[in-house]
């Protein structure tokens, strides 16, 4: 089982890089919102995958009778996703402000910050 | 409890001594922080009010960081579990003399931010949030700089990088959302590497706790790729700390908000990467350090490098300012290259020293602007003349920053200096020392052509359009920026003056670190087996 996912979670960092490369803001939303997906299932396979056995411990047990999924993965997914969601969420904003603001959603044309007309230092005293 | 405190199942899993008084300071930072950030997010409309319970929970941070450090230089390392359950299974916080130094000097950076913000941070600023970012800043900091936990560092990272984006666009000026964007992907695509490394950490080790991980990498370093893992987490880091060829984030947007938001990222951000790459590089994977050092000494070099000679190109102070923090950077990570504790020491002496005098230059140069000099250095200010102590203060922190005595600076480069040189790498050492001599450059050239030259004779000169010829009346210095500038450059030349304590201390952080028996010990009893 487990290659199968490690496969998908090759593919899933190989679409997100290549449009992160991209020079459109947009695609690199797409990229990021992707990124994180490929990073879960890293981090899902990862923990081991076992089919059907919830981690639940049996009435009148201390330990769990036989191996079960692991829920570790699960709680760090968890927190992956919300965090890797609220990114995504202020990420769309803010392209969205600086398309508003900039025009551009292209970063080669985006130079506000680091002017390329701004001419050399100056030579003497 | 339910059960009885006495069943045999529970004394398995659980921590049942009760934790004493002095032991919660390991968490009282963090927890804190977030207090204090939620209340002022409630009382975000009363703009007085906010700045007053900001400088003073600061003031309590400060001492809280005091106590911590006290407590952890006199008794080692301690360990809080949170919900007690035993390492590794419940999150452990572990507070060595590391993280104690450097929460300690963040809570003083924040401080000084906090008053300064007063007279730089306008009512819609301070509506928008400006402070309780600023304390979530710090509880993010903070979490980082005491945690024990990998996965749980990860979180305070992500803690430091949401609050950082609300501080970075405040004001919402187009150079501030175009700083942002390169911002934020770039820093997006480093916490996510570091996310990967974890998880293929957890997949090897199966803890994720660090001195659990620390006890047994050495069973498997034959078999699973530490290797890998540990470059990895290094690029991730490498990527936060803002090292040469992965560090285009920062000159893109240090420059870009209000300059006290610049001095706190340059006094806080990049220099928890170097606390993460310190942890993670020596006490988890010390043999995998010592193979990639030659590869890390490479990116020092050319960090240190890059840095400098970008500080020599710019015309915007702030701009050159932002270069300087990367060459820092690689004065720091020369120290992590050579490794042994003697270079260690150097590292933390560095970012300690460079936590404080990065955030004053900040905080010296906003203060000029406002006196009417602007930030290009091709418009002179005459401000020498005007403003005679300002100048000098800011002389100070420019030799400060460029490692001459008797400032701060110069006993982390001596340090790292003579580390490199009995580590044989006069390659390195002379990289330091190339790079200190670039930055007098470039300081110095901040200084003649913005400070020295006097203001008319620019308009005799004529040439340089753009700005109009400043008639400004110049304001009276608001003591809310001052107060803290002169503090924080007294306490440099306090360090350069009086370095035993702080070499002492830095001494002993990177023994523990490099030998970290008593950092196992605090979180596993001794001698307990697994």
């Amino acid at each position: 089982m487990e290659p199968v996912f490690a496969l998908l979670t090759g593919l899933f960092l190989t679409v997100s890089v290549y449009l992160m490369l991209s020079k459109s803001i947009i695609r690199m939303l797409l990229g990021v919102a992707i990124l994180g997906n490929a990073v879960n299932l890293l981090l899902f396979t990862n923990g081991r995958i076992l089919r059907e056995v919830p981690p639940v411990i049996a009435a009148g047990l201390d330990v769990p009778a036989g191996p079960t999924a692991n829920p570790l993965p699960q709680a760090l997914i968890l927190t992956a996703i919300v965090i890797s969601f609220s990114f995504f969420a202020f990420l769309l904003v803010l392209a969205w402000r600086a398309y508003g603001t900039l025009g551009a959603d292209n970063t080669d044309r985006m130079r506000v910050a680091e002017p390329e007309d701004g001419g050399p230092p100056p030579s003497g005293y | 409890m339910a059960v009885s405190a006495s069943s045999p199942v529970l004394s398995e899993a659980l921590v049942l001594a009760p934790v004493t008084a002095l032991d919660w300071l390991v968490i009282a930072p963090v927890a804190w922080c977030i207090g204090i950030g939620a209340v002022l997010m409630m009382v975000r409309h009363r703009g007085m009010l906010q700045p007053l319970i900001a400088i003073a929970a600061l003031t309590v941070l400060v001492c809280l960081d005091a106590m911590l450090l006290w407590h952890v230089s006199q008794g080692g390392p301690v360990t809080m579990v949170m919900g007690r359950w035993l390492p590794p299974f419940g999150i452990a916080f572990t507070v060595d003399l590391t993280g104690a130094l450097f929460a300690l000097a963040a809570a003083v950076v924040a401080l000084a931010g906090a008053v300064a913000a007063m007279a730089d941070i306008d009512a819609s600023g301070r509506r928008y949030g400006f402070y309780p970012f600023l304390m979530l800043l710090m509880a993010g900091a903070s979490g980082a700089f005491l945690t024990g936990d990998i996965f749980n560092l990860y979180v305070w990272f992500e803690v430091l990088l949401i609050s950082s984006f609300g501080l970075l666009v405040l004001g919402s000026r187009s150079a501030q959302i175009d700083g942002a964007v390169k911002y934020g992907f770039l820093n997006l695509v480093a916490t996510t590497l570091f996310l990967v490394a974890t998880g293929y950490l957890y997949g090897i080790f199966g803890t994720l706790n660090m001195a659990d991980i620390a006890r047994k990498a050495p069973g498997l370093r034959d078999t699973a790729p530490l290797m890998t893992l540990t470059a990895l987490y290094l690029l991730a880091f490498s990527m936060k700390a803002a090292a040469f060829p992965v560090n285009f984030w920062l000159p893109a947007s240090y420059h870009t908000p209000r300059i006290v938001v610049s001095a706190l990222f340059a006094g806080l951000l990049t220099k928890v990467g170097i606390y993460a790459l310190i942890r993670v590089s020596i006490l988890l994977f010390p043999v995998e350090r010592e193979i990639l050092g030659p590869v890390l000494a490479l990116v020092a070099i050319l960090t240190m490098l890059t840095g400098g000679l970008g500080a020599l190109a710019q015309t915007d102070s702030r701009r050159l300012l932002g270069y300087l923090v990367i060459s820092g950077i690689g004065s720091m990570l020369a120290g992590i290259a050579i490794g042994g504790p003697d270079a260690i020491a150097g590292t933390l002496f560095y970012a300690l020293h460079s936590m404080l005098v990065m955030t004053a230059l900040y905080l010296a140069i906003g203060l000029a602007a406002r006196l009417g000099a602007g930030f290009s250095l091709a418009v002179p200010s005459g401000l020498y003349r005007d403003h005679a102590a300002l100048a000098f203060l800011t002389l100070a922190l420019f030799f400060s920053v460029s490692g001459l005595p008797p400032f701060s600076g110069f006993w982390p480069k001596v340090m790292l200096v003579k580390a490199a040189l009995d580590a044989g790498a006069v390659w390195l050492a002379g990289a330091l020392l190339l790079t200190g001599f670039l930055t007098m450059i470039a300081t110095g050239r901040l200084f003649l052509l913005s400070y020295w030259r006097p203001r008319d004779e620019r308009t005799a000169g004529a040439g340089q359009a753009g700005l109009p010829v400043s008639g400004l009346p110049v304001r009276r210095l608001p003591i809310t920026i001052v107060a803290p500038l002169v503090v924080l450059t007294a306490l440099s030349l306090l360090i350069g003056l009086f370095p035993e304590t702080l070499l002492a201390l830095a001494r002993q952080a990177a023994l523990a670190l490099t030998t970290p028996t008593a950092y196992l010990d605090s979180v596993f009893a001794p001698g307990s087996l697994q």
